[in-house]
């Protein structure tokens, strides 16, 4: 059997806004929702022009040159999972790499892949870091055309084996903020585990679609709301952008 | 210039109601300097000098004290001072008194001292006992005297490699006082500087642009464990320092150069490095020949600096229009920064000075083992067109990745310094961690020097020092700091406010980036 492909839309060397430290971020062609937010919607589509297939060995030799100014490596997308043969093999190989071991490996995921993914990536995953777009099934549907409880599912085990890096709350004003529902998502995530990392990012409309144009921009204090309500139901590791 | 030019221009200088009156007596004293004759020189070096391919940063013709002189203040505070007529500090208090009227008798360039010394080491048999309120107060009044007394943003201090409460004291009052003076340097060791210290360093820079964070293993092979970056990226011996700095403007060679690459390297490049020594010989002849500074100065009475750690500063610039031009000449595309043959073209460049350097002798300069260290200079305020040292143009400079594994090279060769400064946007301090990250692997990967900005705070870094912008602005009407009026002239010539700010990230998958040039 040969090794598995990747389908690559893109990398990047550094960024700064993909998990802890500096981080080679792979974005992965391809993805199982349609998020009217989604600010790479060029890499949605299952093919793409634009993607180029890679294999494990390319990308770690890609990886090893900026190695030494990073503390790891990002998977994201498009939807990682969907490629989990391939994400499984890179982060294997980057594990066993004298030089590159020390990498941590993290997945930035919509949570749509189900419990048994989480299990296959675990040996070689670091973490986790899943979108909620909204706790509200009806609400969640309509913003991604996509089910939420399989991601609650996904938030709920990774926490449970202890892979879950944090959940990413999307704040788009208006739209999914309301009072009621943060209290709730508050309330849930807080049942979950009272010591999960909640990153509250709001709303840009760079890079987003015609649909998405007309939402509002979560300011500093829409996204200080929404920390705010989670501060109050108990949860105390919280971030924003 | 003859009397009548002279006359004219101290007139000026008398007038002048932009200048404090230190800063007359200054310029004052430059004129005088000025009237006398040059050391002597072979013809060929007077017109490289006449037509600054050769630069001699406006020292002056008559070199009376060295350029970048450090005590060795650890010394000083242990034994006291004949000449002061002091004794040995018991005390912190005693400490800070005695260190602030030393430093008032610290020649230097800028009439100010470039190096008030490594203040964690310095101070480290002041402060057991002390609490960390009252070390906090006392150290804010030597922050504000220093700022105060000696308003020049040349004037620096160095603490690491290891952790300190000093340190950390020096930190917060950077971050709370937000002054220019002193420049501030970490030395970071990866075996021994504690993430956390790099980080509040970080956490620094993104409220005030301090520190800068050197090498310190690099450091130590080159000078030993007594080392300190002063002035702005000049790493010398403690208790020695540099006679003189004398740069060779690279982009300035291409042009006279007519012929091919090999006789460009074989003839061309040699001949201007050796009037570049000439001119640094005859200064540091004047100096210790005939103004004969370490026969008369009590800092070499008293052992606080010695001869023998003395060296003096081979510098280059213009690096980046060299290269860009012999690529051109030599018919091939491809600029510096952008281009893998472009680069390796200026690491064969750097490496050939370096070698022709490391085999000529310089008197007097035992610090550097008979030889100049060789020094990526920073610029000046009256550079135009041409680009600082070894770095890459500003506003062409490429993705930080590309710009760290393009600069990291030609570090090594640089003893005495190099300096690239790179220009981070906002979404930086969302995760310091990523700048240590950065710091750490530009370490790792042998760069000596590590500077950089955050786009939008109240400081911009000239050519190595700091200026607040608010001080720019204001810089025709006269200010505090002398060093404000250079970056003036440096603003205006080189237009570093325009340096292309790194986005560390993007959340977007944006491939093309309209700020990089090239490729």
């Amino acid at each position: 059997m040969g090794s598995p492909l990747g389908l690559v839309a893109d990398t990047i060397p550094f960024s700064c806004v993909d998990g802890p430290g500096n981080r080679f971020v792979v974005f992965l062609q391809g993805c199982n929702f349609d998020c009217r937010a989604c600010h790479n919607p060029q890499t949605i589509l299952l093919q793409s022009p634009h993607a180029r297939t890679v294999t494990v060995e390319e990308l770690v030799d890609e990886i090893r040159g900026p190695a030494p100014f990073l503390s790891g490596v990002t998977v994201s997308g498009g939807e990682a999972t969907l490629q989990t043969p391939f994400l499984v093999e890179l982060f294997a190989a980057l594990k066993r790499d004298p030089d590159l071991g020390r990498l941590t490996t993290l997945v930035d995921t919509n949570g749509s892949a189900p419990p048994a993914t989480w299990d296959t990536l675990a040996p070689v995953m670091d973490g986790a870091m899943v979108d909620l777009k909204c706790l509200d099934p009806a609400r969640h549907l309509e913003l991604t055309h996509a089910e939420v409880e399989p991601v609650l599912a996904s938030i709920r085990h990774l926490a449970a084996i202890g892979r879950l890096h944090e959940v990413r709350l999307l704040v788009v004003p208006g739209v999914n903020d309301d009072p009621p529902l943060v209290e709730r998502t508050a309330a849930w995530l807080h049942g979950v585990d009272p010591a999960m990392a909640v990153k509250v990012i709001g709303f840009r409309r760079h890079g987003a679609r015609a649909a998405a144009q007309a939402w509002p921009e979560g300011t500093t204090a829409d996204v200080e709301a929404v920390v705010a309500v989670l501060r109050a139901a108990g949860l105390s590791r919280l971030a924003t952008v | 210039m003859d009397i009548h030019e002279l006359r004219a221009e101290v007139r000026r200088v008398v007038n002048d109601p932009t200048l404090t009156y230190q800063q007359r007596r200054h310029r004052l004293a430059g004129l005088a300097e000025e009237a006398l004759e040059y050391p002597p020189l072979s013809d060929a070096a007077r017109e490289a000098l006449d037509k600054r391919i050769v630069c001699d940063m406006f020292e002056g013709p008559a070199p009376y004290r060295p350029r970048y002189v450090l005590p060795d203040y650890e010394r000083a505070v242990h034994q006291g001072s004949a000449f002061l007529e002091l004794e040995a500090p018991r005390d912190l208090d005693e400490a800070l008194a005695f260190l602030l009227m030393l430093y008032s008798q610290v020649p230097s360039i800028t009439g100010y001292p470039v190096y008030v010394g490594d203040l964690d080491k310095v101070l480290a048999p002041f402060v057991n006992g002390v609490s960390d309120d009252d070390l906090y107060r006392k150290l804010r009044l030597l922050w504000l005297s220093l700022d105060r007394m000696f308003p020049d943003a040349f004037l620096h201090t160095d603490f690491g490699p290891d952790d300190s409460r000093v340190t950390r004291t020096i930190l917060r009052l950077e971050r709370e006082l937000q002054q220019v003076v002193p420049n501030c340097t970490m030395k970071v060791d990866p075996d021994r500087t504690p993430d956390d210290l790099v980080l509040d360093g970080v956490r620094t820079v993104f409220a005030c642009g301090q520190p800068h964070f050197v090498n310190h293993p690099m450091m130590v092979a080159d000078h030993g464990e007594g080392y300190a970056a002063v002035s702005c990226y000049n790493s010398l011996k403690i208790g020695g320092g540099s006679h003189t700095l004398v740069r060779l403007n690279l982009k300035e060679v291409v042009l006279r150069h007519t012929g091919d690459l090999e006789s460009f390297f074989g003839s061309t490049l040699p001949t201007y490095v050796e009037l570049t020594a000439e001119v640094i010989e005859a200064r540091v002849r004047h100096l210790v020949e005939e103004a004969r500074f370490f026969e008369h100065s009590w800092l070499v009475h008293e052992g606080l600096v010695d001869l023998s750690r003395f060296s003096a500063m081979f510098g280059i610039f213009g690096l980046a229009e060299a290269v860009d031009l012999l690529m051109e000449r030599d018919g091939r595309e491809g600029t510096y920064g952008h281009s893998s043959e472009a680069d390796a073209l200026s690491y064969r460049l750097t490496q050939t000075v370096a070698d022709l350097v490391a085999v000529r002798p310089m008197p007097y300069c035992d610090g550097g083992g008979g030889r100049c260290y060789l020094h990526s200079q920073s610029g000046i305020d009256s550079d135009v067109g041409v680009t600082a040292g070894t770095r890459i143009p500003v506003g062409a400079e490429p993705g930080l990745y590309e710009h760290l594994r393009t600069v990291a090279p030609h570090h090594r060769l640089f003893a005495s310094g190099v300096s690239d400064v790179l220009s981070m946007d906002d979404t930086a301090t969302r995760n310091p961690q990523a700048m240590v990250d950065i710091i750490r692997g530009a370490l790792r990967e042998g760069m000596r020097d590590v500077t950089f900005n955050l786009d939008s705070n109240e400081f911009v870094r000239v050519t190595g020092y700091l200026v607040r912008k608010s001080d720019l602005a204001r810089a025709a009407e006269g200010t505090r700091h002398g060093s404000d009026q250079l970056a003036a002239g440096a603003e205006a010539n080189t237009h570093m406010t325009q340096r292309a700010v790194k986005r560390v990230i993007s959340q977007e998958m944006a491939a093309t980036d309209p700020r990089r040039v090239g490729g």
